[in-house]
């Protein structure tokens, strides 16, 4: 993790998504912010607002006239007059506003249903017992690295039709992109301009040599009886690439790191199956690994806040899915939990468009290792270490495998 | 009881294709080919269906299904419309 930015003192004047105390935990910084303030300001980025509860995050999430979605992810660089301006923006349809956003929208969603979903199942069935089958034998792994950063990655890979051996390639891009926010702006663009000669390479090959995946369906795609234009389906295939990858390993990775602490949770789970698909959320509702952000799109009072256009806005799900006026119990996770309004897909138009293929491949992945590790518990609680930046989830998580129960 | 007493309904302005309802119960729900939903038919709850319904409402993160009770008048009509 980076420590470039100087600690932050208080979060609800200089709050900080990279400061250590945040990465570590930040459940307890959005509960008193959610007493103090609840809209908590830094002058960090150029000037950030943060809302924690679900109710304001809802009203930013619903509004698309006071914010825009030009740029999702927080850092020292705001989009510049050379980017593609609103509504588009650089990687639609999660940089765009309405109405332009709602077009390219529907020409995504038919491949994100639950039956071209179900499709991949198989595939990343055979690939959780593959990941499994090489732990065979040990009593000790790192579940973040062996298993759960693995899953994410090759499914996107075999979705967009790239070789599943550039899958190493694309986890080091996406921790540049995600993670590394507070690098200068110049070196960051660098390291995006790495990602558009790959993907203009894969664009080159496809259009060469179509074939049944995602990057053709993009290069064949249309908008009102036109293609798009290249950087479009570039901006677009990145865009699948990031919002697919870190998040779902994020998520897999929480869920386990839950379960390695909960003994009773774990016997329910792999013994109740039919517990699965509530467990499943309750777990995304707890650990929703993602926060988006917005920008301020003109002036205007905030309940309060005085909002300037081009101010960042931290759009904290996670926050939001914790917040006691919504749920009940927030900190509690009941695997049963029956009224569960999470919103850690998002709320509104930008709602997440992979909302199913993340859901399979955290069911498969915890159904598979619960098969094979039905109980198992953290090796060393203090070696677990968490993402920085605006996806959340277990980087390092070395785990203890207790074989035939204890 | 086989009378229905509920009908379920999903807006369709608010409904953005979490797809919660339809995990809950494809039975009283289906998905367009965007992952839009809607009520099955014209939403009628059958008796034993009614908790699914419920839990449906209770986890739709928009907020965008609702259910209500059918008048006598209704529940005469889709008795008849069983029968």
């Amino acid at each position: 993790m980076s420590n470039r930015h100087p600690p932050v003192g208080d979060f609800a004047t200089d709050f900080d998504h990279t400061d250590p105390a945040w990465v570590a935990d930040p459940y307890p910084i959005w509960d008193d912010l959610r007493q103090r303030c609840p809209v908590a300001h830094s002058d960090r980025y150029g000037g950030a607002w943060l809302p924690v509860t679900h109710d304001l995050v809802s009203q930013v999430a619903y509004d698309h006239e006071h914010f825009t979605s030009r740029s999702v992810v927080v850092s020292e660089q705001r989009p510049g007059p050379d980017d593609l301006p609103a509504p588009i923006g650089l990687s639609p349809p999660i940089t765009s506003d309405p109405p332009y956003h709602s077009i390219v929208r529907r020409m995504l969603l038919p491949a994100f249903t639950p039956k071209p979903i179900a499709a991949l199942e198989p595939f990343t069935r055979e690939l959780c017992r593959d990941l499994l089958a090489a732990t065979d034998g040990r009593t000790s792994f790192d579940a973040a690295v062996e298993y759960a950063q693995h899953i994410p990655v090759r499914v996107i890979v075999r979705f967009l039709g790239f070789r599943q051996e550039d899958a190493d390639m694309f986890r080091s891009i996406i921790r540049l992109v995600l993670e590394e926010v507070d690098l200068p702006a110049d070196e960051r663009e660098e390291r995006f301009a790495e990602v558009d000669t790959y993907m203009n390479a894969q664009i080159e090959d496809h259009i060469a040599h179509p074939r049944d995946d995602l990057t053709s369906f993009l290069i064949e795609a249309e908008i009102d009886g036109r293609k798009l234009p290249v950087e479009q389906v570039r901006g677009t295939m990145i865009l699948l690439m990031i919002a697919g990858i870190d998040t779902t390993w994020s998520s897999i990775g929480a869920s386990l790191w839950h379960l390695a602490q909960h003994p009773e949770d774990r016997r329910r789970l792999a013994t109740e199956p039919a517990l699965m698909d509530t467990a499943v959320e309750e777990l995304l509702r707890a650990y929703a690994p993602v926060t988006m952000a917005r920008l301020v799109a003109k002036d205007f009072d905030f309940h309060g806040h005085p909002f300037k256009e081009g101010d960042w806005l931290l759009l904290p799900f996670p926050a939001a899915n914790r917040d006691p006026a919504a749920f009940e119990n927030p900190g509690l996770v009941q695997l049963d939990r029956a009224r569960n309004r999470h919103a850690a897909f998002g709320l509104g138009r930008h709602r997440c468009l992979g909302s199913n293929l993340a859901r399979m491949e955290l069911r498969v992945a915890l159904e598979e290792w619960l098969a094979r590790y039905p109980d198992f518990e953290l090796a060393h609680p203090a070696a677990v270490t968490w993402s920085a930046g605006q996806v959340r989830g277990p980087r390092t998580l070395p785990l203890t495998i207790h074989r035939n129960g204890r | 009881m086989t009378h229905a007493s509920y009908r379920v309904h999903v807006d369709p302005d608010t409904c953005q294709g979490h797809n919660r309802c339809y995990s809950v119960s494809p039975d009283l729900f289906e998905l367009d080919d965007l992952g839009m939903s809607s009520e099955v038919g014209t939403g009628l709850v059958r008796a034993g269906m009614a908790r699914l319904a419920r839990l449906a409402v209770a986890n739709c993160p928009e907020h965008a299904i609702s259910l209500t009770e059918l008048t006598e008048a209704e529940l005469t009509e889709a008795a008849e419309v069983q029968s």
